[in-house]
């Protein structure tokens, strides 16, 4: 039944609304329907008093119905709904009519027209209004457990926090052991912590932790379903050899005679076909790299027909050789599966721009690498044993060149934005050259030193002072080969000198970027990212660990580049949310949904072709259109496709819409 | 129509989650465009049946808008492929019948582009304007009930 006795209520927020629109004159005008019992102005609708004066009109005027007309409906909807709520009034029977960014702003050159508009506005909706039903927030069970994607040092602090509150959680990481890029540092700056020290507890708690599924060497294949209740189908990538079996022992890579270069040390050392991500990997599973392994691809070969297998042939098969527990079988073991969660974060971390990226500053030669390739270098783990050496002849060079600001803060020929960390870790790789080797010189070419953190200004002054690191402010627009060293041509913009040095090496301090994998994990997830590969928060200020998606949260460098500090915060964040998500048994959902009228639905199924969420089926006895509320989204899609109008979303029925159309159609 | 100048009326339909937020934006940021434009919002440009298009130009709109988020960024995965579907039927609907098929527009505007929003209603508009009133609405008045 439509509603008749409206309330309606303009707000003047302050002189936002009432300096462009006559509110008075709208309230008058708005109080001559005949379905509206009161209509009236107040100075900040939104303020406790504001709120106040609709519960006591509600209860004062027995009003059906209330239109507030302020700002936008993202801002006070849920303010003015809970208010209608305390007075007894049911929710749904409140609409927002913006006629402040809709009206006031937009056309406060012109007041006449805004008071116009204003009240066609507020007109359109009470006839939206009058048809709304009273509805209950639907309520859907919640599973009670969580997925973490990416087991960097963000994903690992969201999972432990997860599973020591009780809450099982599912660990995916692409790589076959977590740890991410912290991993593969030397030292973290500004404490010089050792991450192989700090890090291997978390990653052996993570991996020992009896709430922790792990899946490494995996990736999300598929995700359906919606906040509380996700189903994950997960990509177990082929290892050709079986976990349960080996031991990590190690003996397998003693005998491979393929060497390829390994990720790991990024290209920095070489790994065999066989191999197991490093030394401390968690877990200390060997892995067999399908492309280079001599086997399979003799055995591909034979599968194409490409070549014939001749009679007693022995096939290389040394590593299963050797391998006491007789894990190696070769098989291709891809395995999808499948897991229900409540909850997702994302903490897919970064990547660095490569080298190869920028020829006109060596990036083609071997011993101009990145800061992150460099980390290996200096890392007492690594393959150098943290004594910087060239890539091209294992020498100890004589000095260096660090460059910052490499593709980054550039529109032209990279990325505009800042990459946040490389002032840092640059300030704390010249420091740990010196450290290790003094003799070596040190140029240190910047544009400015950014070290705004905890500790970090006073970092890049013990590495001035006390490590005589040459600071060079000055960008450097060209590097190229000299006979055995490199030249480093640039300007210092403190003097304004060309300057021109010959060193062994060059770092670049290259552009991080989102890591190249999410775009495809985003669409899964259908979570926004922009041209960059950073994941979007749902507000940059207020809810940064949030996305549009509900249940879909979000922590670490995969929403923007960060230091670890942040990055660890921002994993503890996001599983905070999670958990207050989960710690409910059920969660409620809006209930504006599609519903059919069953009476006149022609089961003809044109609505379940437009339904992106499989929300809808067709009930095979009484050849009806069936709407799964869980599932349903309330798009509309189905209803604008259905020849008998059986099927609309309730509170946005087509008739509501079409005469609020008519009013805004209306020639003046 | 009097001899006044002519003032278009232009109904526009704004997806919830992209061009909703466009306008808020637009108005956050007091970007002028002409009071013509008369907005509802609706949860996705997808659930705009064809006959609200054509229910506004019957009513009295010389021309409609559809605003929905950029293809691939619907709130709701492909309703903004759905939309481009519909209004390319009315469209050749109209077409067919003779009438000015310029008049329903369909327009990808994202929650960021407050002034993208602005531009498109400013430079619709205008062209409304030049393109003069539209006989659709004198539909009605060819024979059936009269329109006041
Ligand atoms: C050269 C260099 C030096 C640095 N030095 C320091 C320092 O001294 N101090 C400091 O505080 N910070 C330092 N940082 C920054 C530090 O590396 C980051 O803050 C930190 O690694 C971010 O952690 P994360 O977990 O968010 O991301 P990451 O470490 O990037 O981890 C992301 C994980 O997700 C996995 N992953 C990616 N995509 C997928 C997918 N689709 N599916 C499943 N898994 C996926 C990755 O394999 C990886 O394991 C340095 C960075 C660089 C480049
Ligand atoms: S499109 Fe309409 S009539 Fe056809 S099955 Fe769906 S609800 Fe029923
Ligand atoms: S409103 Fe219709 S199309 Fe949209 S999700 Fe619900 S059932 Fe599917
Ligand atoms: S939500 Fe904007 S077009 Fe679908």
């Amino acid at each position: 039944m439509a509603m008749k006795r409206i309330g309606v209520f303009i707000c003047h927020c302050g002189r936002n609304i009432a300096g462009t629109v006559d509110v008075k004159r709208v309230a008058e005008e708005i109080g001559k329907r005949e379905d509206v019992a009161f209509s009236t102005t107040y100075i900040f609708m939104c303020s406790q008093p504001g709120q106040k004066l609709i519960e006591d009109s509600i209860k004062k005027y027995n009003l059906d119905g209330v239109v507030v007309a302020n700002c936008s409906p993202t801002l006070h909807e849920r303010t003015m709904r809970n208010a209608a709520a305390r007075a007894g009034l049911n929710p749904y029977r409140v609409e927002i009519a913006n006629i402040r960014e809709w009206a006031a702003w937009p056309h406060e050159d012109n007041p006449e027209a805004a008071t116009r508009k204003a009240i066609r506005i507020i007109n359109a909706t009470i006839e939206k209004l009058k048809a709304n039903a009273s509805l209950e927030p639907i309520e859907v069970p919640v599973t009670r457990r969580a997925l973490v994607i990416g087991g960097g040092v963000a994903g690992m602090q969201a999972a432990l926090d997860l599973a020591d509150s009780g809450i099982e959680t599912i660990l995916v990481e692409k790589e076959s052991s977590i740890g991410g890029n912290m991993f593969r540092l030397s030292e973290t700056f500004p404490t010089l912590d050792c991450p192989q020290c700090i890090l291997t507890p978390k990653m052996n708690d993570v991996g020992g932790h009896p709430n922790i599924k792990l899946y490494t060497y995996s990736e999300v294949e598929d995700v359906e379903g919606f906040m509380g209740n996700f189903k994950v189908k997960i990509k177990k990538k082929a290892t050709f050899v079986d976990w349960d079996k080996c031991t990590g022992c190690g003996e397998c890579l003693r005998v491979c005679p393929v060497h390829v270069d390994s990720e790991f040390d990024l290209g920095m050392a070489k790994r065999t076909s066989i191999y197991i991500a490093n030394e401390q990997a968690v877990p200390l599973k060997a892995l067999i790299d399908e492309n280079s392994c001599i086997r399979l691809q003799f055995e591909k070969k034979v599968r194409e027909g490409k070549i014939k297998p001749k009679k007693n042939v022995k096939i290389c098969s040394k590593c299963a050789d050797v391998c006491e527990p007789k894990a190696i079988h070769f098989q291709n073991n891809e395995e999808i599966v499948e897991e229900n969660v409540g909850a997702i974060i994302v903490a897919t971390g970064y990547e660095v721009v490569p080298a190869e990226a920028f020829p006109e500053l060596g990036g083609k030669y071997p011993d101009v690498i990145t800061a992150l390739q460099f980390e290996r270098l200096l890392a007492p783990s690594g393959p150098t044993a943290g004594v910087p050496r060239r890539p091209s002849d294992g020498k100890i060079p004589d000095s260096i060149a660090f460059l910052h600001c490499v593709g980054s803060r550039d529109p032209q020929n990279g990325v505009p934005y800042c990459s946040r960390i490389c002032c840092m870790y640059t300030i704390k790789q010249a420091m740990l050259v010196k450290h290790a080797r003094p003799d070596i010189a040190v140029y240190d070419f910047y544009i400015d030193i950014r070290s705004n953190g905890k500790g970090y200004e006073e970092f890049y002054h013990r590495a001035k002072e006390e490590y005589g690191v040459n600071f060079i402010r000055g960008k450097v627009s060209k590097v190229y080969k000299v006979g055995d060293k490199y030249r480093v041509q640039g300007v210092d913009t403190l003097t304004g000198r060309i300057i021109e040095v010959d060193v062994d090496m060059v770092v670049l301090a290259t552009a991080a970027k989102g890591s190249s994998t999410v775009k495809e994990l985003a669409k899964k997830l259908r979570i926004p990212y922009d041209e960059w590969g950073w994941l979007k928060e749902t507000h940059l200020k207020l809810k940064p660990l949030e996305t549009p998606v509900g249940g879909v949260f979000i922590a670490g460098a995969a929403q923007f580049i960060k230091d670890i500090t942040d990055s660890v915060s921002q994993g503890s964040g996001a599983a905070a949310k999670a958990m207050a998500l989960l710690a409910k048994p059920e969660l409620e959902k809006e209930p504006l949904l599609a519903k059919v009228d069953q009476e006149i639905c022609a089961g003809c199924g044109r609505c379940k072709d437009q339904c992106a969420y499989d929300a809808i089926s067709i009930d095979p006895v009484r050849h009806v259109a069936v709407v799964n509320e869980a599932l349903c989204e309330g798009c509309g899609a189905c209803s604008a496709n259905c020849p008998t109008t059986a099927i609309q979303v309730v509170n946005f029925k087509k008739g509501q819409i079409i005469r609020a159309v008519d009013i805004l159609a209306e020639v003046f | 129509m009097s001899e006044k100048k002519f003032d278009p009326v232009i109904v526009g339909f704004f997806c919830n989650w992209c061009t909703s937020a466009a306008a808020d934006l637009a108005g956050t940021s007091r970007l002028h465009y002409p009071p013509n434009i008369r907005p509802i919002r609706v949860m996705c440009s997808s659930t705009v049946d064809p006959v609200y298009l054509i229910r506004a130009l019957q009513e009295g709109a010389d021309a409609t808008i559809l605003g929905g988020c950029h293809p691939g960024d619907c709130h709701y995965i492909t309703g903004n492929y759905k939309a481009r579907r519909r209004v390319a039927i009315v469209k050749t609907v109209l077409k067919s019948l003779g009438f000015d098929d310029t008049r329903v527009l369909l327009e990808w505007i994202s929650g960021s582009e407050g002034p993208k929003f602005a531009r498109v209603m400013n430079e619709y508009t205008d062209y409304i304007k030049q393109r003069g009133p539209s006989d659709f609405k004198y539909l009605d008045s060819l024979g059936g009930e009269e329109v006041e």
